[in-house]
């Protein structure tokens, strides 16, 4: 970063397209084998296009956002989102973070993920500390 | 409505964060930071071992949070259960050797047409007591069609 951050500015965007085995992987990773995440078929026999993306895992792409945008985990305080729809391996996600308030070292920011142009999370609220 | 949340027995869990555990999360959520893969470039910045993305307290966290959602007494119908928000502040941060002990509690139960929706809070403490993670955690079951 060059300055200190102002609001209305934009941290640096985060762009990833899980490939095909990201949630497999993110199953071994954290433990949370749930069918939807990694089963085709029950996915799909439960209602979802097929087998989705885990909501933390996509979390975790809009934390990463914000500590790469700082560097570093240690500038990561506070983190709240609402899971909003479903996210798909092999389609592009889009983290956009937006400074809405700079108090001190205090930097609150709204934060969302972005698939094909829905939001999976929408209006995530951060807090960083420079 | 807001219901009366049962008072759940639920035994606070002790999670010790392994070196290799931080590297294989860290590399499913892509991080490329140094800190949470080379145990080189982490004690140079000053740190005991490898350190843990903030996010990674979904993993020391999990066992204790499905001690609560599996609980015989909330009967979870879990085909219909949807994570539908998450909280996380953290403290001090975690690092691999940390040993950390996560205790859950029921928040909040209401219901609103035809859904349940359960709160969970968690604590995270490190082995000196800090309080490395708070969580809320909310869940949704809907009703089966």
């Amino acid at each position: 970063m060059t300055g200190p951050l102002q609001p209305g500015e934009q941290l640096p965007a985060l762009v990833v397209t899980p490939d095909r085995y990201a949630s497999v992987r993110y199953a071994g990773a954290s433990g949370d084998f749930n069918p939807i995440h990694i089963d085709d078929e029950f996915a799909r026999a439960v209602g979802l296009p097929g087998r989705i993306l885990h909501g933390l895992y996509t979390m975790a792409l809009l934390a990463r956002a914000q500590t790469d945008a700082l560097g570093g985990p240690a500038h990561l305080k506070t983190l709240t989102v609402q899971f909003r729809g479903v996210a798909l391996a092999e389609h592009e996600i889009a983290i956009e973070s937006l400074v809405k308030e700079v108090d001190g070292a205090r930097i609150l920011v709204s934060a969302t993920a972005r698939q094909q142009g829905k939001a999976v999370i929408r209006g995530a609220s951060v807090e960083l500390e420079a | 409505m807001a219901i009366d949340a049962p008072a759940l027995e639920l035994a606070p869990h002790l999670y010790a964060v392994g070196r290799e555990k931080i590297r294989e999360y860290a590399r499913a959520v892509g991080e490329t930071n140094p800190l949470h893969l080379d145990l080189a470039a982490a004690r140079a910045a000053g740190h005991p071992d490898l350190v843990a993305p903030p996010m990674f307290a979904v993993v020391y966290c999990a066992a204790a949070i499905e001690q609560a959602l599996f609980h015989p007494e909330l009967a979870i119908d879990f085909e219909m259960l949807l994570h539908s928000g998450q909280e996380f502040v953290w403290g001090p941060l975690v690092h691999a050797g940390d040993e950390i002990t996560t205790s859950v509690t029921l928040a909040d139960v209401s219901e609103r047409i035809g859904m349940t929706f359960y709160v969970l809070q968690s604590l995270s403490r490190n082995q000196r007591g800090e309080l490395v993670c708070s969580g809320r955690w909310s869940e949704v079951v809907r009703p089966r069609p």
